[in-house]
C-alpha cells in the first residue's frame, strides 16, 4: 500500500517535438518498469471501483493495477484481457481524459491515476514475451454455429475474438487488403504503430478466425446471400468510412483532399515511404486541415512530418468546442500546427493547371448553443479573407459506407445512415443480423465500438444456443 | 494470393491477365471493375473487368503498360500471383432494348467494350462497333468484337488498316446519315477519345455513355479521390459510376484531376527502371 498520496501522475517519456516532427515513430515511448510501477502505486485501490465504472467495457482497473504493482505481470495481463480484447490499442488511443481517467478518485485532489498508461504498460510487456510462454486461450469445444463478421475493426476483431472463443467457427469479411479498420488506414504510425494492430489480428487469427480480404459485401456477397450461404449469424462492423465534403465551390481542385485519402495514402498505402511504396502524396509548403477532431489532428502531424512548412487546423468554432483529445491538441501546437479558430471555409481558387490556390474564409462568432449543446458558429458578416494554400484536407467528419444496407433486405438505417440496432443487444431490424460500432453510431471510439461488440456478442451467443 | 492462370500479349504493350479469383467470377457483370495490387508495396489500381468464367472461378483484366505499376504487371508469367484483387467493384452497365447501340473503343478499351456489347446483343439490340488504334500493329481483338457486332468499323490513325483518322469520323457519319435510329453510344478508351466522342454525338441529342477513369484508392467509396463532376453534381466514380451521362461530365476537370501525380510517377517509373534488372524493357 502506499505511504503517503502522491498527487502527480509520472510523466509519459515522449520524442522531442523538434525531432519527432521529422520521422513517423511513436510519439509516446511509453513508461520503463519503474515508472509503471510508480504510477500503480499511487493508486488507493478505491472500494467503490469509479474508474472500472468509467470504462465503456468495465475493465477491472484497481485489479490489474494491483497485479502490475505486485509484479504478477502475466496475472495483469489476464485480468485486462478479460474485459478489454485490445488493451495495447485502448491504451494508447483511448480518450481517458473524459472515461476511466476522469471518475478516478484521484483527480478529484490531483491527477488521476494514468490508466490508460499502464494499460498500455502491461499490453507492451506482453507483446514482448516469446509465444511459447503465452497462455493457450479458452475457447469452447465446437458449436456447429457459423458466424460471418463484416469489416475487421476494432467492432468486428472483438467480436470475431469472443465468438470464437465461446466455439463458434468465426469469418471475417474485409473489404481492404488489410485488417485493422481505422486503427490500420486512419490513426497514423506514430500514435498508433502499426505492429501492434497486427499483433492484435493475429491473436484474433490464432483463436482460428478465419480472415478473408479483399471482399467487400455488398459487391462479392450480400447479407442475404451469406445468411441463405449457411450462416447462423452476421455481425455488421462495417464503420463509418464514408467522407463528408463542405460542398463549397472549388472543392474538386486537386490538392483537396478527404482526410480519408489523405490518411489512407499515408498509413495504409505508405506513402511517407515514396517510392520505396508505389503510392503517392503530393504535401505542399501550406497546408490548411479543416476540422477539429482528432481525424483533423492525425492529418495535420502527418502534414508537418511530410515536411509541409506552414500547417493550419482552420475550426469553425473556438478551442474549448474542439472535439480532438486535448493531449493531441497539444501534441500538435508543440509540433508548430497553427490553429485557426472561428474561421469557415467558403471557396476555393485554383491555378489554370486546376490546383488549388487560394481560401477564402469568413470569421464566425459563437451564438446560441446548438442541439449537440456546443454554442454554433454564425458568420460575421464583412469578414471575408483569402489564405494562401497549397494543400487542403477536409476532415469534417464520415457517415457510413451505404454499400451494406442498400444492399440488405429489411435492414433499416437512420437519417443519418447509420444502421438501426438496440442499444443493449446489437440486434438489428433483421433476423440474425447483428451491427455495433461507428455504422450505428457514426464516428465515436475504438472502446465504444468494442462495447458495442461485446454486448452484440452475448445476444448472438444466446440466439445461437437457443436456436 | 491470387493466380494469374493464363498470360497474353495482345500488343507488345497491352496484355491479357486470367486470373483465379472464384468469388468476383461469381459475380462479375459487364462494366464493373476491379482493384489490384501487384504486390505488397504496390498502389491499388482499378482495372476493368473484360470476362469472366464462372465454371473456371477467373476473371480477365487487360492492361496497357503505363506507369510502375502496370509494368510491374507485365514482369509477371502464368502461374504467378498478384498480391490483391477485390471486385467487382461500381455499377454494372444498364444494359436494356435501345434498339441500335453503337459501341466505340479505343486502344486497351477493346478488351472492355467486348463483354458490354455481347450483353446489348443479347438484349436484342442491333450492334454496331467502332474501334479505333494508333496503327495497324497495336490491333487486337477484331474477330472477337465482330462476333458481337452487326457492323464493325476499325481505324486506325496512320491508315495502316481499316479507315485513316480517328473514331469519331465514322461516329460523326453514322449519326448524320440518319441510316440508323442510334439509341444508345457507349464510349470507352482514353479520356480525350470519351469526350470528343461525347462532343461528337451532342449535337444529335443522341444518349452517350462513357465510363471514366479518375485516380482511385479504394473504390468502395472511402476516400473521394475518384470525385467527378456530373452535370454540377460531386459523384464518387467507383460507387456512382464508372458509367454516366457523358454530355453531363466535367472533362476538363476529370482530366486535370487524372494528372495530380504525373512528376511522382514519372520518378516511381525512373527509380523502377534503373532498379530492375531488365531496364524497364520487359
Ligand atoms: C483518423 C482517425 C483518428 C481517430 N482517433 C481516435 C482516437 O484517438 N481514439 C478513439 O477512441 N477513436 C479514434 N477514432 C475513431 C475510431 O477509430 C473509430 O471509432 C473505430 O475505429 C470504429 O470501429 P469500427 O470497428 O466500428 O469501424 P472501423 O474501424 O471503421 O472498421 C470498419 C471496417 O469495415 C470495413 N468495411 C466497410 N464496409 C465494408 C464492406 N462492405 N465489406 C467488408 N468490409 C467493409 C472497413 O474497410 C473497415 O476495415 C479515430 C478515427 C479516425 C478516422
Ligand atoms: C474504373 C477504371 C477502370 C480502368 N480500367 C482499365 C483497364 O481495363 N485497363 C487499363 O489498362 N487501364 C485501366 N484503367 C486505368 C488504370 O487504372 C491506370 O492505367 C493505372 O492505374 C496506371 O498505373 P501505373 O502505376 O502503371 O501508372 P502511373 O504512372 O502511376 O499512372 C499513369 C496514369 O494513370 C492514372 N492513374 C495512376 N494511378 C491511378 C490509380 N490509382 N487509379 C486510377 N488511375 C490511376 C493517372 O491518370 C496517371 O497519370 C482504369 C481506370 C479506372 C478508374
Ligand atoms: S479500455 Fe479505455 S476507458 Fe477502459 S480502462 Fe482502458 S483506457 Fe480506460
Ligand atoms: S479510482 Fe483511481 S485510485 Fe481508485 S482504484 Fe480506480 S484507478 Fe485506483
Ligand atoms: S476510389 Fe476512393 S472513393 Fe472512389
Amino acid at each position: 500500500m502506499p505511504e503517503k498520496l502522491n498527487l502527480n501522475r509520472v510523466a509519459m517519456p515522449k520524442q522531442e517535438p523538434k525531432m519527432r516532427a521529422g520521422n513517423f515513430n511513436e510519439v509516446a515511448l511509453g513508461y520503463q518498469a519503474e515508472d509503471a510501477l510508480a504510477e500503480a502505486r499511487r493508486c488507493i485501490q478505491c472500494k467503490k471501483r469509479s474508474c472500472t465504472q468509467g470504462c465503456p467495457v468495465g475493465v477491472d482497473i484497481p485489479e490489474f493495477i494491483l497485479a502490475l504493482r505486485e509484479n504478477k505481470m502475466s496475472e495483469a495481463v489476464k485480468i485486462l484481457k478479460g474485459k478489454n480484447a485490445l488493451p495495447g490499442i485502448c491504451g494508447r488511443v483511448c480518450p481517458q481524459e473524459t472515461q476511466c481517467e476522469e471518475v478516478c478518485a484521484l483527480g478529484k485532489k490531483g491527477a488521476p491515476i494514468a490508466i490508460g498508461r499502464l494499460e498500455r504498460y502491461v499490453a507492451d510487456w506482453e507483446l514482448a514475451q516469446p509465444a511459447s510462454s503465452k497462455p493457450k486461450p479458452e475457447i469452447a469445444p465446437p458449436t456447429g454455429k457459423k458466424v460471418m463478421v463484416v469489416g475487421s475493426g476494432p467492432a468486428g476483431l472483438t467480436a470475431a475474438a469472443d465468438m470464437a472463443k465461446r466455439g463458434h467457427k468465426v469469418t471475417i469479411r474485409e473489404a481492404l487488403h488489410v485488417a485493422g479498420g481505422v486503427l490500420m488506414y486512419g490513426i497514423p504510425e506514430f500514435r498508433m504503430p502499426k505492429r501492434i494492430v497486427q499483433a492484435e489480428v493475429d491473436y484474433v487469427k490464432s483463436l482460428g478466425v478465419e480472415i478473408k480480404l479483399d471482399s467487400v459485401i455488398g459487391k462479392i456477397a450480400t447479407v442475404d446471400e451469406i445468411l441463405a450461404d449457411g450462416y447462423d449469424a452476421v455481425f455488421l462492423g462495417t464503420g463509418a468510412g464514408l467522407p463528408m465534403f463542405l460542398r463549397i465551390p472549388g472543392e474538386n481542385y486537386n490538392g483537396i483532399y478527404s482526410a480519408n485519402e489523405f490518411l489512407t495514402r499515408v498509413n495504409l498505402m505508405k506513402a511517407y515511404l515514396f517510392p520505396e511504396y508505389d503510392t503517392p502524396l503530393r504535401v505542399g509548403k501550406r497546408v490548411a486541415v479543416i476540422g477539429g477532431g482528432n481525424v483533423a489532428m492525425d492529418a495535420a502531424r502527418c502534414s508537418v512530418r511530410l515536411g509541409a512548412q506552414e500547417v493550419y487546423i482552420v475550426y469553425r468554432r473556438s478551442r474549448t468546442e474542439m472535439p480532438a483529445r486535448r493531449e493531441e491538441v497539444e501534441n500538435a501546437e508543440e509540433e508548430g500546427v497553427i490553429f485557426k479558430f472561428l474561421t469557415n471555409p467558403e471557396k476555393f481558387y485554383g491555378d489554370e493547371k486546376g490546383w488549388v490556390k487560394t481560401m477564402e474564409c469568413v470569421e464566425m462568432e459563437l451564438g446560441e448553443p446548438d442541439a449537440s449543446g456546443r454554442r454554433s458558429p454564425v458568420v460575421k458578416k464583412g469578414s471575408e479573407f483569402k489564405m494562401d494554400v497549397d494543400t487542403v484536407v477536409v476532415a469534417l467528419g464520415t457517415t457510413p459506407n451505404p454499400l451494406v444496407p442498400t444492399t440488405t433486405k429489411g435492414l433499416d438505417t437512420t437519417k443519418k445512415g447509420t444502421v438501426v440496432a438496440d442499444e443493449a443487444s446489437g440486434k438489428t431490424t433483421k433476423s440474425g443480423v447483428w451491427a455495433g460500432g461507428d455504422v450505428v453510431t457514426g464516428s465515436a471510439t475504438v472502446i465504444s465500438a468494442m462495447g458495442a461488440a461485446k454486448r452484440a456478442v452475448a445476444s448472438m451467443d444466446a440466439f445461437l444456443k437457443g436456436q | 494470393m491470387y493466380q494469374i492462370v493464363t498470360r497474353e500479349d495482345l500488343t507488345p504493350e497491352i496484355h491479357l491477365f486470367e486470373i483465379m479469383a472464384p468469388d468476383v467470377a461469381k459475380k462479375a457483370q459487364a462494366g464493373q471493375f476491379v482493384v489490384i495490387r501487384a504486390d505488397d508495396r504496390g498502389e491499388r489500381i482499378p482495372l476493368t473487368i473484360a470476362d469472366w468464367n464462372r465454371q473456371k472461378g477467373t476473371v480477365t483484366v487487360v492492361f496497357m503498360e503505363v506507369g510502375k505499376t502496370t509494368r510491374k504487371l507485365a514482369t509477371l508469367k502464368a502461374g504467378e500471383s498478384i498480391a490483391n484483387f477485390a471486385g467487382p467493384l461500381g455499377l454494372p452497365t444498364h444494359i436494356d432494348k435501345y434498339g441500335t447501340v453503337v459501341c466505340v473503343a479505343g486502344g486497351f478499351a477493346i478488351a472492355t467494350i467486348v463483354p458490354i456489347a455481347r450483353a446489348m446483343k443479347e438484349a436484342g439490340n442491333k450492334v454496331v462497333s467502332i474501334m479505333g488504334f494508333r496503327n495497324k500493329n497495336l490491333m487486337f481483338w477484331e474477330d472477337r468484337l465482330r462476333q458481337f457486332s452487326d457492323e464493325l468499323i476499325v481505324t486506325t490513325d496512320d491508315g495502316s488498316y481499316g479507315r485513316k483518322g480517328v473514331v469519331t469520323i465514322p461516329l460523326k457519319e453514322l449519326l448524320e446519315s440518319g441510316k440508323e435510329k442510334v439509341g444508345l453510344v457507349v464510349a470507352i478508351g482514353p479520356t480525350v477519345m470519351m469526350k470528343f466522342s461525347s462532343l461528337t454525338t451532342q449535337p444529335f441529342g443522341v444518349k452517350t455513355i462513357v465510363s471514366l477513369n479518375p485516380i482511385m484508392v479504394d473504390g468502395t467509396g472511402m476516400c473521394g479521390v475518384c470525385r467527378v463532376s456530373i452535370g454540377g453534381v460531386t459523384k464518387f466514380t467507383c460507387v456512382d459510376g464508372p458509367d454516366f451521362d457523358a454530355h453531363k461530365v466535367d472533362w476538363d476537370e476529370l482530366m486535370a484531376r487524372q494528372r495530380t501525380y504525373l512528376d511522382e510517377e514519372k520518378r516511381s517509373l525512373e527509380l523502377w527502371k534503373q532498379s530492375c534488372s531488365c531496364g524497364g524493357k520487359t
